[in-house]
């Protein structure tokens, strides 16, 4: 069986072109969706590419993260899609589709999900302004990709989004198949590993000679990239925590709320097809908002702000892999995500859960045991 | 805060405490007119964010009660209430909201007198608490 393979390429980018398109031909893969740069215009989305030909404006290597890929790729697999599929994603992709599998939203198993080393993304407003300042698209992802991966302080540099420099899982391990890229250098070529039985039968029928043990300048980045993000998470968990202690806090924190609910929108685990804010639950009276103001002598318009992010996070936060689309998508530059990756750390670690790691652990709020967290009740 | 009455917010199963509560007024049994009780079929339908909004609307305290475990009329709601009541109390007071403002009992349908009881005791105990959102106009 082989365990993980050499891609030899001139860089990266053409490298992984390449190997996306030998893993299509000779893996029959019907279709693949990967962030590919759009014909209009340097942009880059993900696309659901079946002419390998197409693969040539493939980029997974870009710092862009325009939407969490999770969610498209639980379009194509929540029913049989007539073909087999295969997928690149970022490890937080990754994690998200994985609850996604485990709330019935999509399916592994018609899927090759390849995993890549991420360094982290930029917002969309600050990628837009990076993609502008080169000449092409290829040159942005050159120039980024040339220190991202080196293990460095480059956090700061390249304005990664909060939720990347706090992001503690930044390699692809629920991938079938990894590529490795931290700690290795642009001119050595790039490593594919196969995370699982469907990753080996994978990389077995390439016909591509086999990687060198894992590199120690691997393990250095590594460990570096890790110390520097739990160093950031910590300070930036209670530098939230200390802000919104209290209701006004929480209020204050999310002052700028329009209530467009663009971040539950963005969210890849907010998989409800209708959610209750959007329905006619909140479609109050108007002599409800005249009692409101009365009672109070005053009520914000829209209301239910508050009522809204709280209910997401009981919801949610149970799955949420801390990806930051929330933040991304926000019009109104609120940190969410800083918000609820903390919630969510501590609502997970509540129920000894790890959102989006391990398939076979179910979700908290899909289970109980008959025993169990008697703390809770009684007077 | 001496003339302080707090308002409690109960969701209560028609199966057992709501026929507790209805047991103990037929036996005549008193209980504070501060408990407002919702009659829900099961506690395992209590949503966490009807917990959530009866805070923000400014209850000082909300209990969920149902079934002793094992007895659900629905086989295991209230065992699913139980994770949720663990989950908001998780979250909750990250935001200053006391975890003891939020209490699951379970009270059989034959329990009218512990019914009284335990309402008499939990309006004693939030009393203690104190207003929950003593300034209501902060929230948005």
């Amino acid at each position: 069986m082989t365990q993980a393979i050499h891609i030899d390429n001139e860089d990266w980018l053409s490298g992984i072109r390449s190997f996306l398109a030998t893993v299509m031909d000779k893996t029959g893969i019907d279709a693949m969706l990967v962030p590919t740069r759009l014909a209009v215009k340097n942009r880059i989305m993900p696309m659901l590419v079946s002419d390998p030909a197409r693969l040539a404006q493939a980029d997974p290597l870009s710092p862009a993260f325009p939407v969490n890929g999770a969610k498209q790729l639980a379009r194509l697999t929540r029913l049989p899609a007539g073909g087999k599929l295969a997928a690149v994603l970022r490890p937080c992709e990754i994690r998200a589709f994985n609850e996604l599998v485990k709330l019935n939203q999509g399916k592994r198993d018609d899927v090759v999900i390849v995993g890549i080393d991420c360094p982290g993304a930029l917002s969309n407003t600050d990628f837009r302004a990076f993609a502008d300042r080169h000449e092409t698209i290829d040159a942005a992802t050159q120039a980024f990709c040339a220190t991202a991966f080196s293990g460095g302080p480059v956090d700061e540099a390249a304005a990664f989004t909060s939720a990347c420099r706090a992001c503690n899982h930044p390699t692809p391990d629920g991938a079938d198949i990894a590529v490795e890229l931290f700690g290795t250098d642009p001119t050595h070529g790039l490593t594919a590993r196969a995370r699982t039985e469907m990753g080996e039968a994978v990389l077995a029928g390439l016909d591509l000679p086999p990687a060198e043990a894992v590199l120690p300048q691997r393990k250095t980045a590594l460990t570096e990239t890790l110390d520097r993000r739990r160093q950031y998470r910590k300070q930036m968990f209670a530098s939230v925590a200390g802000a919104t202690d209290t209701i006004r806090g929480l209020s204050a924190y999310l002052a700028d709320c329009v209530n467009c609910y663009n971040c539950r929108a963005a969210c890849p685990v907010c998989y409800c097809t209708t959610c209750v804010f959007t329905t006619d639950t909140f479609r109050h009276e108007p002599f409800q908002y005249l009692q409101w103001a009365r009672r109070k002598g005053g009520v914000k318009m829209p209301t239910d702000t508050l009522f809204f992010h709280l209910t997401r996070m009981a919801h949610m936060s149970t799955a949420c892999v801390g990806c930051g689309q929330c933040t991304n998508a926000c019009p109104n530059d609120i940190p969410l995500s800083d918000l609820f990756s903390l919630v969510g750390h501590h609502t997970q670690e509540a129920f000894g859960y790890v959102a989006g790691l391990d398939l076979s652990q179910r979700p908290p709020m899909c289970g109980f045991e008959k025993e169990e967290y008697g703390e809770v009740v009684g007077i | 805060m001496d003339n302080f009455e707090p308002a409690i917010i109960a969701f209560v199963c028609n199966w057992c405490t709501y026929t507790a509560a209805d047991l103990a007024g037929t036996s005549r049994l008193a209980y504070p007119r501060n408990i407002r009780l919702i009659r829900v079929m099961c506690t395992g339908m209590v949503d966490p964010q009807y917990v959530i909004k009866a805070f923000l609307e400014g209850a000082d305290g909300v209990l969920i009660s149902g079934c002793h475990p094992g007895d659900c009329h629905y086989i295991n709601g209230n065992y699913k209430a139980r994770r949720r009541v663990k989950l908001l109390k998780e979250i909750l007071p990250r935001f200053g909201i006391d975890s003891r403002r939020l209490r699951l009992t379970w009270i059989g349908a034959s329990d009218g007198i512990q019914f009284a009881g335990i309402m008499n005791d939990l309006v004693a105990r939030t009393r203690e608490l104190g207003p929950m959102l003593p300034d209501l106009q902060m929230v948005i």
